[in-house]
C-alpha cells in the first residue's frame, strides 16, 4: 500500500517549510552582515536554502493536488500552517548566534538529506541529491564560524556559548519522532530519526570539540513546530515575507 | 586616507585566481579580506564562481606578492621593444594549426 497523499504532503511541507523559513532569516542580514563578502555568504546560503523549499512545495502542491503553486504555499499560508522544526524561525541575534543556528540545522539537514538520497519516493530521492551537495557546503561554512568564535577571544567564545545555550532546547525537536516520521518510514520514504540524531550528534560533538565549547544538557520540552505550533517570531517574520502577496495579491516580477 | 578607518584591525588581503575549466591556466579575478586561508577560499567561492565562472580557486595574501616597480618600467621593459627577432613571426604555419 502507498503512502497518502495527505500524509506525504504534511511531510513535504516539514522539509520545504524549514528551509524556506531558515533561508529567510538568513536573507534578512543582507545589507547587515559585519562584511561585504559575509554579506554575500549568507546570502548565497539563503538562496540556496529557498531553492530547495522551492523544489519542495512545488512537489507539495502537486501531492495536494488543489491547485496550489509553490508561491501560493509559501506565501498564503497562515503560520499555523508552517511545518518547520521552530529552531528555524528563532530570530538571528548576533552573528553568533546566526552561525550556531546554522550549525545545527546545517548539521540535521546533511545527515537527513543523504538518508532522503534512497528514498522510495523518486522525487524526493532527487531533490536530496541536489541538496545534499548545497548543504555541505553550509555546513563547511557555518562550523568553520563557529570554530573560529569558539576558539577565538573570550567574547566570542561567551557570546557562541552563550546562543548555544539558547538554542539547543530546540534541536530536540529535529529528531523527535512522531506518528508522521514513522509512517514515512515505514513506506521507505524517510529514514528513521533515531538514526538521524545519532549521526547529528556525533557530528555536532566534533565540531563544538574543535569550536572548544561545551555541549548544552538536553532537556525536556513542550512544542511541537512539527505540527504547527510555533513560537511568537514566525508570527513577524511571515507578516514581512508575505506582506506584497498579501497586498498586492498576484504580483510578479 | 580616512582616520577612521583602522586598517591593523581590517581582515588581510588575499588575491584570488579562477581556473574556468581543466587545463586553462588560473587567472586573477579580484581580492577580498578574510581572517584565514579557508575563509578566502569560502569567501572567494561566494564572489567569484556564483554563476559557474570555475572549477578551481587559488587564494594568495597579497603581502605574498612581490611586485616590479612601476617607476622602473622603462629599464625593464623597454629594451625588449626592438628585437623583433625574438617572437617567432618567420614561420610558416601549417593550415591544420588552429591555435598557436
Amino acid at each position: 500500500m502507498s503512502v497518502s497523499a495527505p500524509s506525504l504532503l504534511r511531510y513535504l511541507l516539514r522539509l520545504g517549510d524549514l528551509s524556506l523559513v531558515l533561508g529567510q532569516r538568513l536573507g534578512e542580514w543582507v545589507g547587515h552582515a559585519p562584511v561585504l563578502e559575509e554579506d554575500l555568504g549568507l546570502a548565497n546560503i539563503a538562496l540556496d536554502l529557498i531553492g530547495q523549499a522551492r523544489l519542495l512545495l512545488a512537489y507539495a502542491g502537486e501531492i495536494e493536488g488543489r491547485g496550489r503553486s509553490e508561491d501560493d504555499l509559501a506565501f498564503l499560508r497562515e503560520h499555523v500552517e508552517y511545518l518547520n522544526p521552530m529552531l528555524a524561525e528563532q530570530p538571528n541575534g548576533d552573528f553568533g548566534e546566526t552561525i550556531v543556528r546554522q550549525v545545527l540545522i546545517d548539521a540535521f539537514q546533511l545527515e537527513l538529506y543523504e538518508r532522503l538520497m534512497s528514498s522510495s519516493d523518486q522525487r524526493l530521492a532527487a531533490i536530496a541529491a541536489k541538496a545534499v551537495k548545497e548543504t555541505r557546503y553550509h555546513l563547511r561554512y557555518s562550523a568553520s564560524w563557529l570554530v573560529r568564535l569558539g576558539d577565538g577571544t573570550a567574547e566570542s567564545r561567551a557570546r557562541a556559548q552563550t546562543a548555544l545555550e539558547r538554542l539547543w532546547p530546540y534541536t530536540l525537536e529535529l529528531c523527535q519522532e512522531d506518528e508522521l516520521d514513522r509512517e514515512m518510514t515505514e513506506h521507505g520514504i524517510a529514514p528513521r530519526l533515531a538514526e538521524v540524531r545519532a549521526a547529528w550528534s556525533k557530528r555536532i560533538e566534533e565540531i563544538l570539540a574543535e569550536a572548544t565549547l561545551d555541549r548544552p544538557c538536553d532537556r525536556p520540552y513542550s512544542w511541537f513546530g512539527k505540527r504547527g505550533e510555533h513560537s511568537e517570531h514566525l508570527g513577524y517574520m511571515l507578516a514581512e515575507m508575505q506582506y506584497l502577496q498579501r497586498a498586492y495579491p498576484g504580483a510578479r516580477w | 586616507m580616512d582616520p577612521a578607518i583602522d586598517t591593523k584591525r581590517e581582515w588581510p588581503l588575499f588575491e584570488i585566481f579562477i581556473r574556468a575549466r581543466g587545463g586553462l591556466d588560473h587567472k586573477h579575478v579580484g581580492s577580498l579580506h578574510a581572517t584565514d586561508a579557508r575563509m578566502a577560499i569560502e569567501h572567494a567561492r561566494d564572489l567569484y564562481t556564483r554563476r559557474e565562472e570555475g572549477v578551481s580557486i587559488w587564494a594568495v595574501r597579497s603581502v605574498d606578492i612581490v611586485a616590479s616597480d612601476p617607476a622602473e618600467a622603462e629599464s625593464l621593459f623597454e629594451p625588449a621593444r626592438d628585437k623583433i627577432y625574438r617572437h617567432p613571426t618567420f614561420y610558416q604555419i601549417p593550415d591544420e594549426v588552429k591555435t598557436l
